[in-house]
């Protein structure tokens, strides 16, 4: 069974079809890369399996469970996590805060605990620094761990913000062009970075590119979308000798 | 591995050194005689301001909304908290155990009418708020201006039209008389316990901040969209933090209340919630310890300077327009950090290194 | 027949409430921010048509045009001074300017004006209209405020849909980026939006003087927050939606006077703002806008 089945997903804004009849199976522990050209809906896509925007048609369902409909707290809660493609960052806080709230369903404990400083505060906020560490490491910005967010370097907020979404413990993860701003080599380390997300996390992961390097370097499957319509799906490297893959890339 | 102190801990500790030093210097002076009667009354204001600036600032700085409505929670506290030492101050004589009943009493209405309004509101934008909050304000205000409330062997009476209205028996007592508010309430309000409990206000709203509650409240601050998508309930937590500075503003009504024999509800109007929005903004948006500065210097530089007494609110005024423009234009206030870093490597040989934002242990 | 009257007074009030109305849509609807100071701009137009009229002994229509130019002024000054510095800050930063602004102007009159209320001579000379036999009065004041409000939501309209400026405002409100790409000159939009408002400000002033005749420096204050009820029952950004918030809230408040308690109408009035907000937050006219993620 597919972790993720998205079946004839829709949506419109006022008279506009921006997505129509988007299809996707995802298997567990894929690769998938979602591409297209410019204002394709790749990124409306995104926006609606985390709910931020409601589907007019279609349902999603994620690893058995129709999640149609839910709203964007919902929809994490049930394990998908996702980063933005202009980063969203809470940039006041420290970076190993940021991956701290990504970690807020999965360490609790009371309000009332916190301001009286009860035992559970002392003992939660321990596990959830060695974890926030721990996290940050992957990526390799342990060192930074108490700068502010806003200070990082744009490469390294890239990788904060999927670290954040990691922490919220997802079984998919969607990336909005991780590589965008980045130089090749970089850009080569990320592809390492997400690789070995999957592995060790054992993680099913959905990401939007343009950098064809990175799309054919590390996904196994692609999904192409142009003018919010499916154009064609399946194994990289069919997808990208198709025709008319390359004829919506490249034009006439 | 050795123990560090965090900055953020160490910051909050400084404070309460500071809180406890402030507090036996005035009691130093209190005990030898070496202070007026113009201080010595305003000494539980200034808690009280105090503790209204620290409750405002985790609405407006951590949460990063306006509200308005101080006022109104600080009314419903204090009329909540003198109707209930006003029917009990005969059967509890003891004010060290009716007083901390008052304050809780005080405290969780007006937590309870913070719910009440946050539940439809909060969702709403910004500016919205602001205007529901001050329009709040206003109700809460008015109809304790109008209200009559007595009791007789009969029970309670209550009319919003007049004294008269409510046909008390022979035996009847005002407890609320419309306009003129309540009196007789007693005195229970002393500066040591004032400056306890704006202490366990600081205390709670440090704590608050440095906690898993504390830290979600400041991410959907800082980014909403980015809050929900990592499955944060942005409600769950506007309504906490709104609820907790409702409480604390409550409770600051009841240590008002509790200080002056009469009470009306005309003191608590939209100038007592902008006065107290003057104090967050001039204590710096986010810093609890400027809070307290700022409400202690505003509350006594009046009274010394009487001259100055004319042009408070004008000053006001211009607090709030200045510090908006020179802290949030991005030219203005990369001018005064240019020259605040010249000005201080004047004074530091070696260069200065950006501060980390410390945490944990 | 006293109910007729105080409906007729309620329109009355309700057309003042209006013309405000619109000084708030008009600017929250472009630069998307909530004028908190508008209310304070009519108090500013009270006094210098009560100058102008009074201790210049000028005439009321010279008077008037005085007070509209010297708002218009001082809602361009305002602009520029405190709200342009901060164009691009958080929206919590740009409101407790416009608080702060409003104090000002509130504390700077008080400073200039003293703290004694001045009494505002009438600049209506329509003669009352009386009906069923005197039993219900319709003053001269109530015509020209239901005139005036309409004739400038008229003309408003007309201006808005029909004018290269106007257009240029409605781009402005719909994208500001996207406007500037189209050569629209963002920044004089906006002044000439805040020169409208603050000039709709001091009619208001005239209007609300007129019929209220004491004048301090919170004269504007509580009207302007009731005006802003009034545009956001309307729908926040509709001119005409302003005008049916206006003419609503006037209503509510006197008949809530009137029948309800004198003490509790602003309350009434209130509650109806958080009814509103709770039930239908963009407003009679208003319409929805999605957040760009």
């Amino acid at each position: 069974m597919a972790l993720l089945d998205v079946k004839k997903l829709g949506i419109s804004f006022g008279g506009l079809r921006a997505v129509d009849e988007f299809s996707i199976r995802i298997g567990k522990g894929e690769l998938y890369g979602l591409i297209g050209p410019n204002g394709a809906g790749k990124t409306t896509v995104f926006n609606l399996l985390t709910g931020v925007y409601k589907p007019t048609d279609g349902t999603i369902t994620l690893d058995g469970k129709d999640i149609t409909g839910m709203n964007t707290m919902q929809i994490n809660r049930q394990g998908i996590a996702r980063t933005f493609q202009n980063i969203r960052l809470f940039h006041n806080l420290s970076v190993i805060d940021n991956v701290k709230v990504g970690l807020h369903n999965n360490y609790k404990y009371s309000t009332g605990t916190g301001i009286f400083r009860l035992p559970g505060y002392f003992k939660t906020e321990k596990k959830m620094n060695e974890k926030a560490l721990e996290l940050l490491s992957v990526f390799d910005l342990e060192k930074d761990a108490y700068l502010p967010a806003s200070g990082l370097p744009y490469g390294k907020q890239r990788k904060l913000e999927i670290a954040r979404a990691l922490a919220t413990e997802p079984k998919l993860l969607l990336l909005d062009e991780p590589a965008a701003g980045m130089n090749p080599n970089e850009t080569a380390e990320l592809m390492n970075t997400i690789r070995a997300v999957r592995d060790n996390f054992d993680m099913t992961v959905l990401l939007i590119e343009h950098d064809m390097s990175l799309v054919s370097g590390i996904c196994e499957k692609l999904s192409v979308l142009n003018f919010g319509q499916l154009l064609c799906q399946g194994k990289t490297a069919d997808v990208l000798s198709d025709p008319e893959v390359i004829t919506a890339y490249l034009g006439e | 591995m050795k123990k560090k102190i965090s900055p953020m801990t160490r910051k909050s500790f400084v404070t309460y050194g500071l809180l406890v030093l402030a507090f036996i210097a005035v009691e130093i002076l209190l005990n030898t005689g070496n202070i007026s009667s113009m201080m010595k009354g305003l000494l539980v204001p200034i808690c009280v301001y105090s503790i209204l600036a620290v409750s405002l600032n985790l609405t407006v700085g951590i949460l990063g909304e306006l509200s308005l409505g101080q006022a109104g929670f600080m009314c419903i506290g204090a009329y909540s908290s003198a109707i209930f030492s006003n029917m009990v101050k005969e059967t509890i004589t003891e004010p060290m155990i009716r007083f901390p009943l008052a304050i809780l009493v005080g405290g969780i209405f007006a937590a309870i009418f913070g719910l009440l309004i946050g539940i439809p509101v909060l969702r709403l934008r910004g500016d919205y708020l602001a205007i529901v909050t001050l329009a709040f304000g206003e109700i809460i205000k008015n109809v304790f201006a109008a209200l009559y409330i007595g009791y007789d062997s009969a029970g309670l009476h209550i009319s919003l039209k007049s004294q008269g209205d409510l046909k008390l028996a022979a035996d009847g007592k005002m407890v609320i008389n419309g306009a003129l508010g309540i009196s007789g309430t007693p005195n229970d309000s002393t500066f040591e316990i004032a400056a306890v409990i704006l202490l366990i206000t600081v205390i709670i709203a440090y704590n608050f901040v440095n906690s898993r509650t504390g830290r979600a409240v400041m991410s959907i601050r800082d980014n909403r969209i980015a809050a929900e998508s990592v499955g944060l309930n942005i409600t769950k937590y506007k309504l906490i933090t709104f609820g907790l500075t409702a409480f604390l503003a409550g409770i600051a009504g009841v240590l008002y209340s509790h200080n002056f024999y009469s009470l009306q509800a005309s003191k608590f109007d939209y100038n007592m919630s902008i006065l107290v929005l003057v104090f967050v903004v001039l204590g710096g948006i986010g810093s609890i310890r400027g809070s307290i500065i700022a409400a202690s210097v505003l509350t006594l530089l009046p009274e010394l300077l009487r001259s100055v007494n004319k042009y408070r609110m004008l000053m006001y005024a211009i607090v709030l327009i200045v510090m908006m423009i020179c802290t949030s234009n991005a030219t203005i206030r990369g001018f005064f950090v240019r020259n605040a870093q010249k000005f201080i490597s004047l004074f530091k040989k070696n260069k200065a290194q950006p501060e980390a934002v410390k945490e944990g242990e | 027949m006293a109910f007729l009257d105080n409906l007729i007074n309620g329109m009355s009030l309700g057309s003042i409430y209006a013309v405000i109305a619109l000084g708030y849509t008009l600017v929250y609807g472009i630069a998307k921010m909530l004028n908190f100071a508008h209310g304070d701009v009519i108090m500013v137009g009270g006094y210098v048509v009560f100058t102008a009229m009074v201790t210049a002994n000028l005439s009321p229509w010279l008077s008037i045009l005085i007070g509209i130019a010297a708002c218009t002024v001082l809602g361009i000054v305002i602009e520029k001074v405190a709200y342009k510095p901060l164009r691009k800050a958080s929206s919590l930063s740009v409101l407790i300017t416009a608080i702060g602004v409003s104090y000002f102007l509130q504390n700077m009159a008080l400073l200039v004006f003293g703290e004694k209320p001045r009494t505002f001579t009438s600049v209506v000379n329509i003669p009352k209209i009386s009906l069923f036999d005197g039993k219900v009065v319709i003053k001269g004041e109530t015509i020209a405020a239901i005139i005036v409000s309409v004739v400038i939501v008229v003309c408003l309209s007309l201006f808005v849909n029909h004018t290269q400026k106007g257009r240029a405002m409605l781009a402005v409100s719909e994208d500001k980026d996207a406007a500037q790409l189209m050569g629209i000159n963002v920044n004089s939009t906006i002044s000439l939006t805040f020169a409208i408002g603050s000039g709709l400000a001091a009619i208001a002033g005239v209007l609300l003087c007129s019929s209220y005749p004491t004048l301090t420096n919170t004269t504007g204050a509580m009207p302007g927050i009731k005006a802003f009820v009034a545009a956001v029952l309307g729908g926040i950004g509709s001119i005409p939606g302003a005008m049916i918030g206006g003419i609503l809230i006037g209503v509510i408040e006197i008949l809530g006077r009137a029948y309800i308690s004198p003490q509790l109408a602003d309350a009434i009035v209130f509650a109806v703002l958080i009814l509103v907000l709770i039930v239908k937050p963009t407003g009679i006219l208003g319409k929805k806008v999605n957040e760009k993620v």
